[in-house]
């Protein structure tokens, strides 16, 4: 989290109208070997789309930290003359089925939605770190074991790992978390397994040894902070894409459940309202769109850098 | 999911550039796809080298059951792990008020009074021979729920599948290596379109084609017209991750020599990308099985939902609110085959696909 947001202050680099496609090529980051100096130049200026993604991850953070602040009315304030009413000067994005202000209920689901996300990707990070720091270290029986059991928890498509999780331990918000931070860590265990074996047989490692340091402290000050670096990076990607997985679950009536305001369990009640409403489904999503295509465009731009810095 | 799914870094290879590169996917299991990145045999006969292919299968076979055997145990453990009383369970939840002597049949009928060792071998040898078990809710066989259901859900994922992966293939073909202005804007689409949440996408889809415009049902499985809108649900953001991939393979290509030979011999730019380029997007697909199969499942399970479609993602999503765990599980563990068995496939057709992996090295 704090390499996603500390990265705002570029904005004014945006001003700089570079090619707008530029930070929305995917494919930039297989990397066409630049001039040292094209790199210097690039890498002083942050494309316009990736400042515009940390703006809005600013934006969807703030809202996150202080609802009473943005949203203009109580969220869980019920209106029975307002039920499902169309964007106006008093609901700018419409009401619910109860009168409630859908902005309100956007801004203030913003916590629950960013925590499933967060706490998902903080689980599959602690527990994919530690099992894959142990595998790349330990001796080739504990690797074998390690890695083949991950090939198994792969073998699962997540969503459905998430799903026998909750089956097992219930419902809510918290279950939920588990779930789909269970089901990321063989994922982040394999990438760390693989940082690791390469780290592990670094020069400075061996170093770091030869000055007498105990094993402990070459794994915890040397090992682990450069294994783990790229998988942060991968991690801000996946901030994104398990926030969705979380609001998935809510949408399935698994996660957080109405009437606490949450992105899933909003478009899950949505659902029903279609045809008498476009903005009850429409904006809640949009939300849920907005943090995903940021935090990609984000994860892209410091992926990029970071093999950049590599090369 | 979408949300992927799979969601999750898992889901994060729909965005990982990695898998742009060529690369295999940060979700894909090891040694599954990594056929394509190495040739499959050095030997220089031609009948050691066909020794080499089978010896080569036969390795990567033995794997597909030893995860498969992992799969099997983790469920089984899932079962015996699960809170509360299994009986309790199998005679109606915690409402019901049994007599012990009914649990006490209940235990013996389903082997519960068993040690677990021999729960285990009997959970083994049951799956060996094809039996996922009973539904505590159905008291009906698994597979039986499953065979009423597979069908709406083998022809939703069939025809997302093929909506994905002949839209991505065509997307490619037709905008990769053009100018910035073409290129920029379609790469943007496809970015966006990755990371919508496909329930957001169905809604969407639901309040624009359905409700705005009528040209479509917006529940119900009435012929084609029912397929629609629950086909680009899933396929949009699936296919979107597939595009950038098979572009990404398309550029590269284009930059081959055999590609300017091809111009050289007066060929035109739609010819070579038809004729020439186009099979060069398979392997790089190919490795995208996996992510594909396990987006098709997570997404059934959505798209069912809102769509109110009957299939394996909607009795799935009943099993997991029900806590009927033999369903839950048997769904599951089926998932994992297919992924395992399409995988084994798929590592198999790599030299079928590109002559050079069967060539020397």
């Amino acid at each position: 989290m704090s390499t996603s947001v500390r990265t705002p202050s570029t904005p004014t680099a945006g001003g700089a109208s570079a090619d707008s496609a530029a930070g929305a090529t995917p494919d930039a980051a297989a990397g066409t070997p630049s001039a040292p100096a094209l790199r210097t130049v690039r890498r002083s200026q942050v494309p316009p789309s990736v400042a515009l993604a940390a703006l809005a991850l600013l934006v969807v953070v703030a809202a996150a930290a202080f609802p009473d602040a943005l949203a203009p009315q109580d969220p869980l304030a019920v209106d029975p003359t307002q039920t499902l009413a169309p964007p106006s000067g008093a609901h700018l994005l419409g009401t619910d089925e109860n009168g409630r202000d859908v902005l309100s209920r956007i801004v203030h689901g913003t916590r629950n939605s960013l925590l499933l996300g967060f706490g998902a990707i903080a689980i599959g990070l602690v527990a994919g770190t530690a099992l894959g720091l142990l595998a790349g270290l330990g001796n080739r029986v504990v690797d074998a074991l390690l890695m083949r059991t991950m090939d198994v928890g792969l073998a699962f498509p997540e969503l459905l790992l998430a799903l026998v999780v909750i089956a097992i331990a219930g419902g809510g918000t918290r279950n939920a978390l588990l779930a789909i931070g269970i089901a990321s860590t063989p994922s982040y265990a394999r990438l760390v397994r693989a940082q690791t074996l390469g780290v592990r047989r670094a020069g400075y490692v061996e170093a770091a040894r030869a000055t007498g340091l105990s094993e402990t402290a070459v794994v915890l000050r040397h090992v682990l902070p450069n294994a783990v670096k790229p998988v942060l990076v991968l991690a801000t990607i996946g901030i994104g894409t398990a926030t969705v997985a979380g609001a998935a679950l809510s949408f399935l009536g698994l996660g957080t459940t109405p009437p606490t305001p949450e992105w899933g369990s909003m478009l899950s009640t949505a659902r029903n309202f279609v045809e008498l409403s476009w903005w009850y489904g429409l904006f809640p999503g949009l939300a849920i769109t907005v943090l995903v295509l940021s935090t990609s465009v984000l994860g892209r731009h410091l992926q990029r850098r970071a093999e950049e810095g590599v090369r | 999911m979408s949300a992927a799914p799979t969601v999750v870094p898992g889901a994060a290879d729909r965005v990982h550039p990695a898998a742009v590169a060529g690369a295999v996917p940060a979700g894909v299991p090891a040694g599954v796809p990594a056929a394509a990145t190495r040739p499959a045999s050095r030997a220089p006969s031609r009948r050691t080298r066909a020794g080499g292919v089978v010896r080569r299968l036969g390795a990567r076979a033995l794997g597909a059951v030893g995860v498969l055997w992992g799969a099997a145990t983790l469920t089984f453990l899932a079962l015996v792990l699960i809170p509360g009383d299994i009986a309790y369970a199998i005679v109606g939840g915690p409402d019901a008020n049994p007599s012990p002597e009914v649990l006490a049949q209940v235990r013996a009928e389903y082997g519960l009074d068993r040690p677990v060792a021999e729960q285990y071998g009997a959970y083994l040898l049951r799956l060996a021979t094809g039996d996922l078990g009973t539904s505590y809710r159905f008291h009906a066989p698994v597979t039986q729920l499953i065979g009423e259901q597979v069908g709406p859900t083998v022809v939703l994922a069939a025809s997302a599948a093929v909506v994905a992966v002949l839209g991505a293939v065509a997307v490619a073909l037709a905008t990769a290596g053009r100018r910035p202005a073409v290129r920029g804007p379609v790469s943007g689409i496809e970015l966006v379109l990755a990371s919508l949440p496909s329930f957001w996408l169905g809604i969407v889809l639901l309040t624009v084609f359905s409700f705005t415009l009528g040209w479509f049902p917006a529940i119900g499985g009435e012929g084609w017209r029912g397929l629609v809108l629950p086909t680009l649900t899933l396929a949009l953001p699936l296919g979107a991750v597939l595009a950038q991939v098979a572009r990404s393979a398309v550029e590269e290509v284009l930059e081959e020599p055999f590609v300017v030979t091809a111009r050289a011999r007066g060929l035109s730019d739609a010819a070579v990308r038809v004729r020439h380029v186009l099979r060069h997007t398979l392997v790089p697909l190919t490795t995208m099985t996996g992510f594909v199969v396990g987006g098709l499942f997570g997404g059934a399970v959505i798209t069912e939902t809102l769509f109110n479609r009957a299939g394996l993602g909607r009795l799935l999503l009943s099993a997991v609110n029900a806590k009927d765990m033999p369903v839950v599980l048997g769904l599951v563990l089926l998932s994992a085959a297919v992924y395992v068995v399409i995988n084994l496939v798929v590592d198999a057709t790599y030299p079928l696909i590109d002559p050079r992996l069967r060539r020397t090295s």
